[in-house]
């Protein structure tokens, strides 16, 4: 398994990194900027949101309190009308005593009155005499009923009837004034005399309501709770309740209402576009990114891929990209929003109230500061946890893939004994970075109620004080999670951006790779069908990027057309250097290379390329189909031809027995041998005709049979071409016409077999190590 | 995924209890809270209360918000002390069991897949303990509790926040069936993607050499753009997620508001106050239902994944181990350094064929013995019967005289020095590496250091900078190849075995170096038994004995000479590698 290069999570130049980001976005310019001015926009409206939210409950808490202004104006009314002076004025005539000598008469000669009555009467006679109108009253009601029927009759004032009962009852009301306070009952007739009936916002309330709610209002102790008195008036009249209920504003309402839904609406397409806007530049911008890397690989001098893993050029293509897009995707929008919702809620909360606003900052503040604290702390967890966590999982790998050897050495205890440890390791570091970042959701909640909390007693007081209305307090529940959310967003969307910066940075550096130098001003092109085939090589030097000592020295040789050329030599001598110096890979840092006499660096990569067919030790087939595989990227190519040529190779019996033939995909096969491998790149090296051809270690995977059958096969390609082959095995070249032994970048030896074994010098020693043992 | 919970200890239940009732109590103090809120609510908005009572109200609710914050801590610390242990359990668990695992089953899982399962998929599992295991508790509990909390208010209400949550719900839902399955399509193409472009890089002077590079470039485009499309077609269609969710929790509480206002005005006065601190509390209440349900929309999500897993991880673990350990642990008979194979047949257990048929040969102390084929001739196959990666399908291999499966495999294993085809280096230094595993016996530095030199190792070793104290990357990825053969040789010399066993092990080796090093090795090991697999006909010239195997039938044996004259596959593997002249003068 390729080991994944470790993240650096930090960009080495974070400014530089995100300046250069910007500049390759300009080309999404209005997207972005639609995408950020509506997050902002979105901000905005949610921080208008819970200020008219708290309007809409004002509103409503309105519509819970009683019409006070109503309520006064009947008590008024009562007041004005009913009150001590006022009785004195108009009692007499309400009472109207027909106290004459005909009543009195009557009285005495009435046989339904006791004499113990009459004589009371004649008692209170007297004492009225004496006494003020008041002290009259007092005495009037003691008398016996019978009595007072005859001097109290039922009379008629303002047209309305007053009856002898209740004439008596208003008597006995008047005397009781002092306590008068609790349980009022006064009957509807003298209250209909007494008070006036008042015409309250278009609702009449009569004599009689207005009586009904006095003697309901009398039955309530002093300071009643409001409870009390919002129980007592469902009790009262009709009228009463028409005039003094809660009325909601439903105007103003539905004018809230309408605007927080057309807010929310506004705001949910806010956030839709602008997620869109965003996630079209973040996947266009990726796919951008890919697609100049793809190119990039092809136009890098091959030194670059000497110095550089597959693993990690594929990281760049794949998770360093997708990491910008999405980790830009996430923090750019959110990062604007954050910010505007922050500076929103905090103006907001001062334009509110400062007071409220202090206590929501300061509460939600100290509960951050204690969050940054073990953040902190956290980190170095985090950091141990991902190291030792890398550490058991290489070894791991590690253990399995040499299992066999771990075993048949008995290394287990070992293994045991380092993984136990590391193992130990990760569980600590696990143990205490989970438990760090767990705390950071709850904490977050803890600071959300806190601040609620504080909010809420605070609003409180104010609220008492009548400084701020209860909407007030529900705006600032709504702002204190307003104000604690983007804090940790903002944070979260930094820790985005770095990861952004650290990952583009990674492409950016790739995409600026310095590439193959430019061909424009070669005119020179050798025509492939016209080539002669001659190659000379004159005092080539070649040294890699980064070594000190020359890898081909002082390299001379000359190939005539046609010829079989065979480089031979240990390990490291240079053989497949030459080869890729002869194929332009790498530009030769002195001498030159002729091709029919014209030197390879006035000719283009691609002209020469053309020229040459060329087959690698390394049996590189791509995920197609077997035909696909064969013919690559030529064109005009009948299937015909592809059979012709892996009947050469040997190929075709075995490519007919797969289950779909010659269009069977090379990955779904695995029974297809290294060996078999070999000879498809084989046969892709042969089914185009070019003048030279050069196998480099091409036969080292095919068994020694095999590669006999293909050698002749091969040997009837290269008649009239001129080949250069490089092999490990010797008996592959000895029939060469020209053997080249090179040994530390330098030929030693030159000629063919037997010359060769004959000069008993380096190829002999070589040739003949095969057979010792 | 309940399988795996069994490694689970007693500790880790009891923690896992007390977690339980803690996320009970504080789902509880969490519900309780809106009370305090509403009470509070109450308060402020009549008149004529007593400051006391709101600070009496909010003292409370701050301690409930700080013994909830108390109780999240503690269960933080439970369940992540259960989760890593957890992990760790299960990771040790795992690994003993990888290492008992015969190459049959490991070539089953394949190596990488083993890996992943012991990394990936445990931390996968760690996660969801971590994080989900609570989660699943918590949710369920808050939606029933806050769900008991509001339905005793009014019906309305209710109704409509069941409406929110089905809503809410089933958006989830289509959105999920629409996007999941382009998931899945996206994994692929991002494979695709890096296998494009894998492709150009490894095959980076073969698509030069046929100027192939507009062809590459366009099969990636290809990728590139479907992968793109699909992409932001999934990212488009997660992004209506939020604006749903915002509208519909924002509408919910509207709607809870203006349902609110017709409740009141209906009703009598007395009841009016209580309605609006009722409605204010269910907004919340409807709130924490409606976060509860989402929260298990989303462990609905992330369990099959856990669940994927934790079968993974089962798999391995419930896998039989086909080569049973053996008792004998000391010599019972005289013999030393001895192989033989009696009518050896081999193949897979699932497999048609047999990969090795009828083998019998034996092998005296001190021979040197080859095996010479064709790839796929099954001589590697063969080779690694011995050390019992495989156990045969019939007849037996006896090892000094006892059978190879009676033997306690740690003992089998001191009398075998075995270098892998492919050099195994660990990341050790030098030293380590040479001196890897345990033989019973102590390794001396000078002993060390002979087979070092043995192994022609020497050369190159004192070039380094710490010489043998150097360290060797993983992989071995600081050397060559065939400085990782010579190191791997030098590894069972250092061993002192009875029976060496090379498996194609001087492939990499140049001539010369392959010729000096075996010239040393035999005179180092006069009395050990020596098993060759090769290609080159050069390494096996001189055996004492060839065996010649093709199609995993023994078609010769013999010495070289005798070999060429009556065995035809020998002879069509040696003529192909040398002339008749040079045969024969050899």
């Amino acid at each position: 398994m390729p080991k994944r290069p470790m993240e650096d999570e930090k960009a080495k130049d974070f400014k530089g990194a995100i300046v250069r980001l910007f500049k390759e976005l300009e080309s999404f310019k209005i997207l972005i900027i639609v995408g950020l001015v509506l997050a902002a926009l979105g901000s905005v409206l949610a921080i208008m949101a819970p200020n008219k939210l708290s309007l809409l409950i004002d509103k409503i808490s309105e519509g819970l309190v009683i019409k006070t202004d109503n309520l006064t104006a009947i008590t008024n009314n009562i007041q004005t009308n009913f009150n001590e002076e006022k009785m004195a004025e108009v009692m007499p005539q309400i009472i109207n005593i027909e106290l004459n000598e005909k009543t009195m008469a009557q009285i005495m000669s009435s046989k339904d009155i006791t004499n113990e009555e009459k004589k009371q009467f004649q008692s209170f006679m007297m004492a009225m005499q004496q006494g003020n109108q008041a002290e009259n009253f007092a005495l009037l009601k003691d008398l016996p009923d019978s009595i007072l029927a005859i001097i109290l009759p039922d009379s008629t004032y303002n047209d309305v009837v007053i009856t002898t009962n209740d004439k008596k009852a208003f008597l006995t009301l008047i005397n009781s004034w002092e306590e008068m306070a609790s349980n009022l009952t006064m009957p509807d007739a003298i209250a209909e005399v007494l008070l006036p009936s008042i015409n309250i916002e278009g609702t009449v309330v009569t004599a009689q309501d207005q009586n009904s709610f006095l003697k309901i209002m009398s039955t309530l102790g002093e300071n009643p709770a409001a409870t009390e008195v919002y129980a007592k008036i469902d009790e009262m009249p009709e009228a009463i309740i028409k005039v003094v209920e809660p009325v909601f504003d439903m105007a103003g309402i539905k004018k809230i209402v309408i605007f927080l839904v057309t807010l929310y609406v506004l705001s949910a397409i806010f956030s839709y576009v602008e997620a869109l806007s965003m996630t079209i530049v973040s996947n266009k911008f990726a796919q951008k990114l890919r697609k100049r890397i793809s190119y990039k690989i092809n136009r890098l001098p091959l030194k670059f891929f000497d110095k550089n893993q597959t693993g990690d050029i594929l990281s760049r293509v794949t998770n360093d990209v997708d990491t910008v897009a999405q980790s830009m995707n996430q923090s750019l929008a959110s990062l604007v929003s954050a910010i505007t919702l922050f500076v929103g809620t905090v103006i907001m909360m001062f334009v509110t109230n400062w007071i409220m606003a202090i206590t929501a900052i300061a509460a939600s503040l100290v509960g951050f500061l204690f969050m940054f604290a073990i953040l902190g702390k956290s980190q170095k967890y985090f950091i141990e946890r991902q190291k030792y966590l890398g550490m058991i999982n290489s070894h791991i790998e590690e253990i399995y893939s040499g299992l066999n050897v771990v075993k048949v050495y008995n290394g287990q205890k070992q293994a045991n004994a380092k993984f136990d440890k590391l193992n130990e390791k990760v569980y600590d570091a696990n143990r205490k970075s989970q438990f760090l970042s767990g705390l950071m959701m709850p904490l977050m909640n803890f600071i959300g109620n806190f601040g609620y909390v504080a909010v809420c007693i605070v609003g409180a007081l104010l609220t008492m004080n009548g400084t701020i209305s209860f909407g007030v307090i529900v705006a600032f529940m709504t702002y204190v999670r307003l104000f604690t959310s983007p804090l940790s967003q903002i944070g979260q969307a930094m820790t985005a951006l770095q990861t952004t910066a650290a990952a583009s940075e990674r492409v950016f550096d790739f995409l600026d790779e310095e590439e193959m130098a430019k061909q424009d001003k070669i005119t020179k092109v050798l025509d492939k069908s016209k080539v002669k085939g001659n190659i000379e090589f004159k005092n080539v030097e070649f040294t890699y990027d980064g070594n000190n000592l020359p890898t081909i020295k002082n390299f001379n040789a000359k190939a005539l057309a046609g010829q079989k050329i065979a480089i031979v030599g240990p390990t490291g001598a240079g053989k497949t250097t030459m080869v890729n110096l002869l194929m332009k890979f790498y530009d030769i840092s002195k001498g030159d290379i002729l091709i029919d006499g014209i030197s390879t660096k006035e000719l283009t990569r691609e002209n020469i390329h053309d020229l040459f067919t060329m087959v690698l030790q390394d049996t590189w087939l791509f995920d197609g189909t077997i035909k696909e595989n064969i013919i690559f990227n030529r064109q005009n190519i009948p299937s015909e031809k592809v059979e012709e040529v892996c009947k050469i190779v040997g190929l075709d019996h075995f490519i007919k027995t797969l289950p779909h033939g010659y269009d069977s995909v090379v990955s779904e096969n695995d029974n297809i041998s290294a060996g078999q491998r070999q000879l498809l790149t084989i046969a892709r090296g042969m089914i185009e005709d070019a003048p030279f051809l050069i196998l480099d270690e091409a036969t080292s995977n095919v068994d020694t049979r095999t590669e006999e059958l293909v050698a002749k096969a091969m040997d009837k390609l290269t008649e009239g071409r001129t080949s250069f082959i490089i092999a490990h095995r010797l008996s592959t070249i000895k029939n060469a016409d020209l053997i080249l032994v090179m040994k530390d970048g330098n030929i030693i030896e030159t000629g063919n077999h037997e010359e060769l074994m004959q000069k008993k010098g380096f190829y002999a020693d070589l040739y003949n190590s095969q057979f010792e043992l | 995924m309940l399988k795996l919970f069994r490694n689970l200890q007693k500790k880790d239940w009891l923690f896992a209890f007390i977690s339980f009732i803690l996320i009970a109590f504080q789902v509880w103090l969490e519900l309780k809270m809106p009370d305090y809120m509403s009470e509070i609510t109450q308060l402020v908005q009549t008149e004529g209360s007593k400051m006391a009572d709101i600070l009496v109200n909010g003292g409370y609710m701050l301690l409930c918000a700080f013994s909830s914050l108390i109780c999240a801590v503690i269960t933080g610390y439970l369940i992540a002390n259960i989760a890593a242990r957890f992990s760790k359990n299960v990771r040790k668990k795992l690994f003993n069991k990888a290492m008992d695992l015969s190459m049959g089953e490991v070539k089953e899982f394949s190596t990488s897949s083993l890996i992943t399962r012991t990394t990936n998929d445990i931390t996968q599992i760690q996660m969801f303990i971590a994080m989900g295991l609570q989660m699943m508790v918590k949710a369920p509990l808050t939606a029933i509790w806050a769900v008991t909390k509001i339905l005793n208010k009014n019906w309305q209400w209710s109704a409509l926040t069941a409406l929110a949550v089905v809503i809410l719900l089933s958006s989830i839902a289509i959105i999920l069936t629409i996007v999941l399955p382009r998931f899945k399509i996206v994994q692929k193409l991002i494979d695709k993607i890096n296998n494009v472009t894998r492709e150009n890089l490894t095959g980076i002077r073969v698509v030069r050499a046929f100027n192939a590079e507009a062809y590459q470039e366009e099969k990636f485009e290809q990728v590139n753009n479907d992968l793109t499309q699909i992409q932001t077609f999934n990212q488009k269609a997660f992004a209506i997620m939020q604006p749903i969710m915002y509208i519909v929790m924002y509408f919910l509480t509207l709607a809870i508001y203006i349902i609110g206002i017709y409740l009141i005005k209906n009703s009598v006065m007395a009841n009016k106050i209580s309605l609006f601190g009722d409605m204010v509390v269910f907004s919340s209440y409807s709130m924490q239902v409606i976060m509860s349900f989402l929260m298990l929309a989303m462990i609905f999500m992330i369990l099959p994944r856990a669940n994927v897993s934790a079968n993974r991880i089962n798999e391995v673990l419930d896998k039989e181990v086909a080569v049973k350990n053996g008792k004998i642990k000391e010599d019972t008979t005289s013999e030393k350094g001895t192989i033989e194979f009696k009518n050896v047949s081999f193949k897979y257990p699932d497999a048609e064929e047999y990969l090795l048929q009828d083998i019998s040969f034996s092998v005296h102390q001190g021979e040197t013995v080859a095996f010479i084929g064709s790839t796929g001739s099954g001589k590697s196959t063969l080779i690694n019967l011995i050390p019992r990666f495989y156990d045969v399908s019939s007849g037996e291999i006896l090892i000094d005289g006892v059978n190879v499966k009676d033997y306690d495999l740690e003992y089998l294993y001191t009398k075998l020095g075995y270098v892998s085809q492919k050099a195994v280096m660990f990341n050790d230094t030098v030293l380590g590496n040479v001196t890897y595993g345990d033989n019973g016996k102590v390794k001396s530095d000078e002993l060390v250091k002979k087979a070092i030199e043995v192994a022609q190792a020497q050369e190159f070793v004192s070039k380094m900078d710490k010489k043998e104290k150097t360290v060797i990357a993983q992989g071995g990825t600081n050397i060559s190849g065939g400085q990782k053969q010579r190191l791997s040789i030098a590894r069972a010399i250092a061993r002192e075995p009875e029976i060496y066993i090379f498996d194609d092990s001087f492939s990499a080796l140049d001539y010369k170096t392959d010729s000096t090093l075996r010239h040393e090795l035999k005179k180092h090991t006069k009395n050990a038994t020596c098993l060759i697999v090769a290609q080159r006909i050069g390494t096996i010239m001189n055996a004492d004995k060839i065996i010649v195997l093709d199609n995993g039938c023994c078609v010769g044996i013999g010495k070289h000479k005798e070999l060429l004259e009556n065995c035809e596959v020998y002879k069509q593997i040696a003529l192909s590698q040398v002339t008749k002249e040079e045969l024969e003068n050899a």
